[in-house]
């Protein structure tokens, strides 16, 4: 690997300071949200000190300003997967993203003859898979229920990956949509989309994929990947929260009905009824977050300079590290696939006798900091027979180091609890 | 170290061999309460013996499932309201709440009322953590109003 991740922690503020009674803080749970380095705090400071306006409005000098750094981030975001700046659109996270298209396909069926192809009705079929963060369920079970489609998944086999076994008869001509993570936020699982997608068009179903965990850990090329729309998040790729991204088909995105409506992405308005820009403006009614659009701008330039491979193979021998050292402390399962074949960096284990919060509290007291509970994945805990789960994350500043604590954490709450 | 400030002996010795877990007959009152952030689940049932404030609480039984801050509380929990009258254990949870929401300020618990519980005021400086000892008193406080009729 091309970077030293002792010097990228270096830009880290927020990793310098000490937790519970002194301890050097370890960060583990990256997956939750990421922290961020020097250069995208500067970037969002410097857009309030200096060019703050009200952007795509107005017609003095900051207002320009303004539009064209929230517009030169949708450009950075564009090329960070492969993408024209048409066909990204800013939403206030992934969930949004994903809800997004959901409820503009709710709408399509009064939206005009040109949002008749993205109609859901009774009969039609959304398929889902059993590993999906909420936010990539929880609007598909919303969206079966408000038309009256049917839901159905993709289950998962002992090994943590999807069951394909079935694919041609679960994916079929009555599928509307796949939807379907890249990467599971819990088992680490990175899914076949390009296959999955093959068998979603030949059917005529559209591939709606979350990318959440994906995009800020591998290098994610949109014609690659070979779905209609992708769903990711600033704030878990060293950008700030309060920004996520829709990546459309630019076709798509132009036939697809608004979700939000009001300010900024309409063309006219009359008392009667208003006619919508094209996309992106589309789907970004109201006051847009420059700010936050500006920070992650520069967390894809961070990210790109360190470079995507880069960070996909250091967090790929991280894992491989934690996976072994995982092993090694004994009454310690892991959950999901137990090789880093076709596997990202968040490692969900079970330690035996011990609670997942019990566990957490005592990493904490040693100043590691990783996540317990279900993951907002819960689904994933009633497949695997596990209450909940205690979860580490890598990104670019984790060294062995923070696998060794972690892994010197797990024995003492196992002598702490006595199970060994 | 602070952890064992938070996981006191009592808590511990509850947590691996809790008081009155099982469910049992007869209930006049049974709730199910989970907490979404991690999965903890509770079903707990209430045995009320007379009518109104004034009932005797004969028995509460329990399925739980949960960390050992969760399963000791539940125990510690039925271990000090059986018994009680339905106006005392009431005031009892009042207590324990307000221990909960104290935050570990330097207020000292009220052990004649709350007894094993005061091993809990650890727990209370972790937010993250009152949840898990809350549980089993909510439901509680929920079979309970279902127990006298006061709620659906």
């Amino acid at each position: 690997m091309s970077f030293r991740a002792e010097e990228v922690k270096k830009d880290f503020p927020l990793l310098r300071r000490t937790v519970r009674g002194g301890a050097p803080l370890i960060y583990l749970d990256s997956g939750a949200t990421s922290q961020k380095p020097f250069q995208v705090l500067d970037a969002e400071r410097e857009f309030y000190e200096r060019h703050n306006a009200a952007v795509h409005r107005g017609a003095h000098l900051l207002g320009e300003e303004a539009t064209d750094a929230y517009e030169g981030g949708r450009a950075k975001v564009a090329a960070f997967v492969g993408a024209v700046p048409g066909e990204i659109v800013f939403t206030k996270n992934a969930t949004e993203a994903i809800n997004l298209v959901a409820y503009a396909m709710g709408n399509a069926a009064t939206a005009g003859p040109e949002a008749e192809r993205f109609a859901v009705g009774p009969g039609d079929e959304i398929v889902v898979t059993e590993m999906e963060h909420h936010a990539n369920l929880v609007p598909w079970q919303q969206l079966c229920q408000r038309t009256g489609a049917t839901l159905r998944w993709f289950s998962l086999t002992d090994d943590g990956r999807l069951d394909l076994d079935g694919l041609d008869g679960l994916v079929n001509e009555r599928t509307k949509v796949v939807a379907l993570t890249q990467q599971s936020n819990v088992l680490g699982t990175v899914n076949p989309v390009a296959l999955i997608a093959e068998r979603a068009h030949a059917v005529g179903a559209l591939v709606v994929v979350d990318g959440a965990q994906s995009v800020p850990h591998q290098a994610v090329d949109v014609a690659a990947l070979g779905a209609d729309f992708l769903a990711f998040s600033g704030h878990k790729m060293l950008g700030p929260t309060g920004v996520g991204v829709l990546w459309g088909r630019r076709e798509l995105l132009e036939a697809l009905p608004p979700f939000i409506t009001g300010g900024s992405m309409i063309e006219v308005v009359r008392m009667e009824e208003s006619t919508f820009l094209p996309p992106p403006q589309r789907f970004e009614a109201g006051s847009p977050n420059a700010a936050q659009v500006v920070g992650l701008g520069a967390a894809v330039d961070y990210l790109t300079a360190l470079g995507m491979e880069n960070v996909h193979a250091h967090e790929e021998a991280l894992t491989g590290y934690a996976l072994e050292r995982l092993a090694e402390v004994g009454g310690v399962r892991v959950v999901g696939p137990t090789t880093t074949e076709a596997r990202g960096g968040a490692v969900s284990f079970a330690v035996e006798g011990i609670h997942p919060h019990d566990v957490g509290q005592v990493l904490d007291e040693l100043g590691v900091e990783v996540r317990v509970g279900h993951h907002c994945a819960w689904p994933i805990c009633r497949r695997y027979g596990v209450p909940a789960t205690t979860r580490a994350s890598f990104y670019v500043h984790n060294t062995e180091s923070d696998v060794d604590a972690m892994a010197e954490g797990i024995r003492k709450a196992q002598k702490f609890f006595g199970t060994t | 170290m602070q952890l064992e400030a938070m996981y006191q002996e009592v808590i511990l010795d509850h947590y691996r061999n809790p008081l009155n877990k099982g469910l049992r007959e007869p209930f006049e009152g049974e709730a199910h309460h989970v907490n979404p952030t991690c999965g903890d689940e509770i079903t707990l049932r209430v045995h009320l013996d007379g009518a109104g404030r004034d009932a005797a609480v004969a028995d509460v039984s329990y399925d739980a499932m949960g960390c050992s801050i969760s399963q000791a509380s539940a125990s510690v929990m039925t271990d000090l309201l059986i018994g009680k009258s339905v106006k005392e254990a009431m005031e009892v949870g009042d207590e324990f709440l307000a221990l909960m929401q104290s935050r570990g300020r330097e207020t000292a618990p009220n052990e004649d009322v709350l007894e094993d519980a005061v091993a809990f005021a650890g727990v209370s400086k972790y937010p993250a953590r009152i949840k898990c000892a809350l549980l089993a008193w909510m439901a509680w406080k929920d079979a309970t109003a279902r127990a006298l009729g006061e709620a659906s």
